[in-house]
């Protein structure tokens, strides 16, 4: 049975309706990266386990049992919040000792249990600062500390390197995992970074319309996204998208996209209009024209140091993605230019064009 | 603008502010007599008999002895200011944290109807008062003065001090509650000490507004209750007005207040602005 479960959870402030049915299941020691836009709700999620917040419907469940009416102090949980909240008027060593003075524990304890976190965050040198007098990462890394030191059953990480500059943010999203790992908990990783999420979490729930849309390895969101939305969020730069209107043809569907026409078959719900999402990975650009190519204009190249982004226009003025290893990516300059283009439209997703879905392979 | 303009117009300000007070100042060393002269002059030779006369309690005038209360009112106005701002802090604190964090059906408009007390005018509500106190005998107590007092001092802390903990991060509050702390305790070690500076400076100039005020004492106090302010009026006497100990009673009765803005002034000037301005 899973350790954490949200239940239909529902939550509204006014007449918004934040979360509308949100339902997870969670195992224990498991890390999920909760992905979502800004504004979704992922914070008020956190807020409704930690207690902080009663959700209006649904339930939450922590190893079996409904925890809905207790109050955030006997929950368990470790919260890392996003803005830190670290208490301004408390040292390091006070803001980290928090937890553990809350449960009555000894001076010589509470000592130890700092001492311990504040090594293995690598902020043990600056524990008698008060948090004005520490640099972001070091508050990120407190508040972290605090959230980590009673070794909560669960921890709650909100976007906590969203405000912290970029090498560490990329430290950390190497180094958090393995110190997670030694914690033994049940982390939820909140974060409107879709490489974090994927880097971070075992599974990535995706968070949007107030539920959850879809729940699943990294890999396989990326992969095989359930919705349009996701495949939008998913990827930089983002998919090609194009809408298509099936007809039927001899052999199955016919469709026309990027000014080709391809025979879809075996695919169901074909009997509407439909979107085609073209991951830009999928779109190989060469010079000389093949077998299956069309000529396209290339109109930028971006490098983005181990991979470049291509920006391409077909005859019809369509503007296509593509993206191509670095060293490849030289040898087109940087100059407007005629090049041609071959798609692997195996590869390509369709979604239906109303309700966004996925459309069975 | 030149410095040398600057000093000279602020110089001249300083003047125009201060020189009542100097007057005053000097006035408290001076008998009737050289107080009176035409012209003034500002030559004189110095006395202490005003500041005796107070501080003894007796006051020997050419109409016969007059028996002063001044250090009984000095006294009162001392109790009635602390008892009234500690009341107000008690009351008024947990309010103002009510009405920041907290909306709860005419939340707002029962925070804006106590802070119309400020700007009623008082003698609207003295009268009937005053009769109200006759009858439950609260007239010419300490409880009652002190009780009508909160009309000054709440409101003031109210505003001033639910503006600070406007201020302070709700999530630091939520922070505390997950660490395992009780929602007292939060109250208690986050929220009061964070907001502090806010407290002092809401406390002290309540204080000044409540040490200040005379219409509320003048008609609901006999001369025991009575606070300064409404004691100086015993130096109109039937044979003339004792400038010279009015002075000193001025002198007397603004230190305790000027010494705690003196020493307060920084606490004071951030409470204000802070309060005013919400982030």
């Amino acid at each position: 049975m899973s350790y954490l479960v949200l239940d239909g959870v529902a939550k509204r402030f006014g007449k918004d309706e934040v979360l509308k049915d949100a339902s997870l299941s969670i195992e224990k020691n498991e890390m999920v990266a909760i992905f979502g836009p800004s504004g979704v709700g992922k914070t008020v999620l956190l807020r409704l386990i930690s207690g902080v917040a009663p959700p209006d419907a649904g339930d939450i469940r922590v190893g079996g049992e409904s925890v809905l009416g207790t109050s955030p102090e006997v929950r368990e949980t470790g919260v890392a919040f996003q803005n830190f909240a670290l208490y301004p008027h408390m040292n390091a060593f006070e803001n980290i000792a928090s937890p553990l003075r809350a449960r009555g524990a000894d001076e010589a304890e509470v000592k130890r249990k700092v001492q311990e976190t504040g090594e293995l965050l690598k902020i043990a040198h600056v524990l008698h600062h008060l948090p004005r007098q520490l640099s972001n990462g070091q508050k990120q890394r407190t508040a972290l500390g605090r959230a980590l030191v009673r070794r909560p059953k669960i921890i709650l990480l909100d976007d906590p390197l969203r405000n912290v500059d970029a090498k560490l943010r990329y430290e950390m999203r190497l180094e958090l995992p393995r110190l997670l790992k030694r914690f033994e908990s049940t982390v939820l990783y909140v974060t409107q970074d879709y490489k974090e999420a994927m880097a971070l979490g075992e599974r990535v729930a995706v968070l949007f319309d107030g539920r959850f849309q879809q729940v699943d390895h990294p890999a396989a969101v990326y992969r095989s996204p359930r919705h349009v939305e996701i495949a939008r969020l998913f990827g930089d730069p983002t998919i090609n998208l194009y809408p298509i209107r099936p007809t039927k043809g001899e052999g199955g569907h016919e469709v026309t996209v990027l000014g080709q026409t391809l025979r879809l078959k075996g695919r169901a719900g074909l009997d509407r209009p439909c979107l085609i999402g073209i991951r830009p990975e999928d779109v190989h650009v060469e010079q000389e024209p093949s077998e299956g190519s069309f000529p396209v204009e290339l109109d930028a190249v971006t490098p983005l140091n181990v991979r470049t982004v291509l920006f391409l226009r077909t005859k019809e003025r369509e503007e296509v993605f593509a993206t191509c290893s670095e060293s490849r990516g030289e040898r087109f300059g940087r100059d407007h230019r005629q090049v041609h283009a071959r798609v692997d439209f195996e590869k390509a997703l369709l979604f239906d064009e109303a309700t966004g879905e996925r459309l069975a392979a | 603008m030149h410095p040398a303009i600057r000093v000279v117009l602020l110089t001249l300000i300083g003047l125009f502010f201060l020189f009542p007070i100097v007057w005053v100042f000097l006035m408290s060393f001076q008998t009737n007599e050289t107080i009176l002269r035409i012209p003034p002059s500002l030559v004189f030779e110095p006395t202490l008999q005003n500041y005796t006369a107070l501080i003894s309690g007796r006051l020997e005038t050419g109409a016969g002895v007059l028996e002063l209360a001044f250090m009984q009112n000095l006294w009162n106005s001392f109790v009635l200011s602390f008892c009234s701002v500690a009341l107000s802090l008690l009351l008024g604190v947990p309010a103002a944290y009510a009405f920041a964090r907290f909306k709860f059906f005419g939340s707002e408009d029962i925070a804006f109807t106590l802070l119309s007390f400020r700007f009623a005018p008082a003698l609207l509500v003295l009268l009937p008062l005053n009769l109200y106190f006759q009858d439950i005998g609260l007239n010419d107590t300490y409880i009652g003065l002190i009780w009508v007092y909160q009309l000054i001092t709440l409101p003031l802390i109210l505003w001033i001090v639910r503006g600070y903990f406007e201020d302070i991060s709700p999530d630091i509050e939520n922070a505390y509650r997950v660490d395992g702390h009780s929602w007292f305790s939060t109250f208690m070690k986050i929220s009061i000490p964070l907001a502090l500076p806010g407290i002092a400076a809401a406390a002290l100039l309540s204080f000044i507004f409540a040490w200040n005020n005379f219409v509320f004492a003048l008609i609901l106090a006999s001369a025991d209750k009575q606070p300064v302010t409404v004691g100086a009026l015993a130096f109109v006497t039937a044979s003339g007005i004792q400038y010279g100990q009015i002075a000193a009673a001025v002198v007397l009765s603004i230190l305790p207040t000027l010494a705690l803005a003196l020493y307060a002034q920084r606490y004071l000037v951030e409470g204000l602005s802070l309060g005013a301005v919400k982030g």
